[in-house]
């Protein structure tokens, strides 16, 4: 199976998690560390992303980027 | 490894002010790949309202103008008429459209002006602070029914894009929603017709959207978009409720202009 992998820009990322909502696989979780901007945003944290991008399709703050070999 | 999903070029790569889980961002991100695949950047002219998407001019990547509250449509019209080669866009949300803003719209839908109309529907006023809207659901609280409103006091919901359906002069009504995945892709699709129906001068096309303002509902984004889910999407139906832009059924008032 082709790898994929999602990228979050942890300084857009305003914390509404509408991506771990929407996941299939359920790879996001909420961060423990602060963001510069004081939310506590989304990580990827499962390597088991299959690039459906469904996560960045719901994101209302464009701060997911998706990877697929 | 590919990157997959580019940032459209119609959006200005800066962070928006909106709240975390509003609709507005998403719907943003439509109308900006829309505007994308229909290479139709360069004619457009968007007409920002009064409410939160006030600032949508520091979003967009094309020529913006911010018209009085509720008198987008009427702007709208000026600049079709004034450079009928423009594509012109008019993105108002619910206190802007259905209520101040309502004889503009369905005036302009009578007649059949050759615009593009976005209707964002979140049923409460944003901006100023969460006061009931004319589209605030039965039992729904907000800053000025804190008990929810009731038939009895400020009477029933506004169904726009129903009312809108029934005038001669609107081609094309639909309304979507951004709660879900599936609806924003189906939501896409509405919104790509409604500017195609423009450039082919096929008159009036209006896409309303469902959308959350988890701020001012005091809920999380996640009962937000379940509240959209449960509440919103029984009361307004989602759906094409007008498609009138097959080419023999074109209203005449579209025509003369």
């Amino acid at each position: 199976m082709p790898k994929a992998k999602v990228e979050i820009d942890t300084e857009r990322c305003k914390g509404c998690y509408l991506c771990i909502e929407a996941c299939p696989k359920k790879c996001l979780e909420k961060s423990d560390t602060f963001s510069k901007t004081g939310y506590f945003p989304a990580k990827f944290a499962k390597d088991e992303c299959i690039g459906c991008q469904t996560c960045a399709r719901v994101c209302p703050d464009l701060a997911i980027k998706v990877y697929k070999e | 490894m590919q990157l997959l999903n580019k940032r459209p070029e119609s959006l200005i790569d800066i962070k928006t002010h909106y709240c975390p889980g509003c609709g507005h961002g998403i719907i943003h991100r439509l109308v900006a790949e829309v505007v994308d695949e229909l290479k139709i950047r360069e004619r457009m002219i968007f007409v920002a309202p009064v409410g939160c998407a006030v600032f949508a001019d520091k979003y967009f990547d094309c020529d913006t103008t911010q018209g009085a509250h509720g008198r987008g449509p009427a702007e709208a019209t000026g600049i079709k008429r004034t450079i009928p080669e423009a594509i012109v866009v008019s993105y108002q949300g619910d206190g802007d459209l259905a209520s101040i803003g309502m004889a503009e719209i369905v005036h302009a839908a009578i007649r059949s002006e050759n615009i593009t109309v976005i209707f964002v529907n979140n049923t409460i006023y944003g901006m100023t602070g969460g006061q009931m809207a004319p589209t605030t659901l039965i039992g729904q609280k907000a800053t000025t029914c804190v008990n929810g409103r009731t038939a009895k006091q400020a009477g029933y919901p506004i169904h726009m894009s129903e009312m809108l359906a029934t005038i001669k002069g609107a081609s094309y009504v639909a309304r979507g929603g951004v709660h879900t995945p599936a609806a924003i892709m189906q939501t896409k699709q509405y919104i790509k017709k409604a500017f195609q129906n423009q450039i082919d001068g096929k008159g009036f096309s209006i896409v309303e959207v469902l959308s959350m303002c988890p701020t001012n509902w005091g809920k999380t984004p996640k009962d937000a978009v379940a509240f959209v889910k449960n509440e919103m999407e029984k009361e307004f139906e989602m759906g094409v409720k007008k498609d009138h832009s097959a080419a023999d059924d074109v209203p005449a008032a579209a025509e003369a202009k």
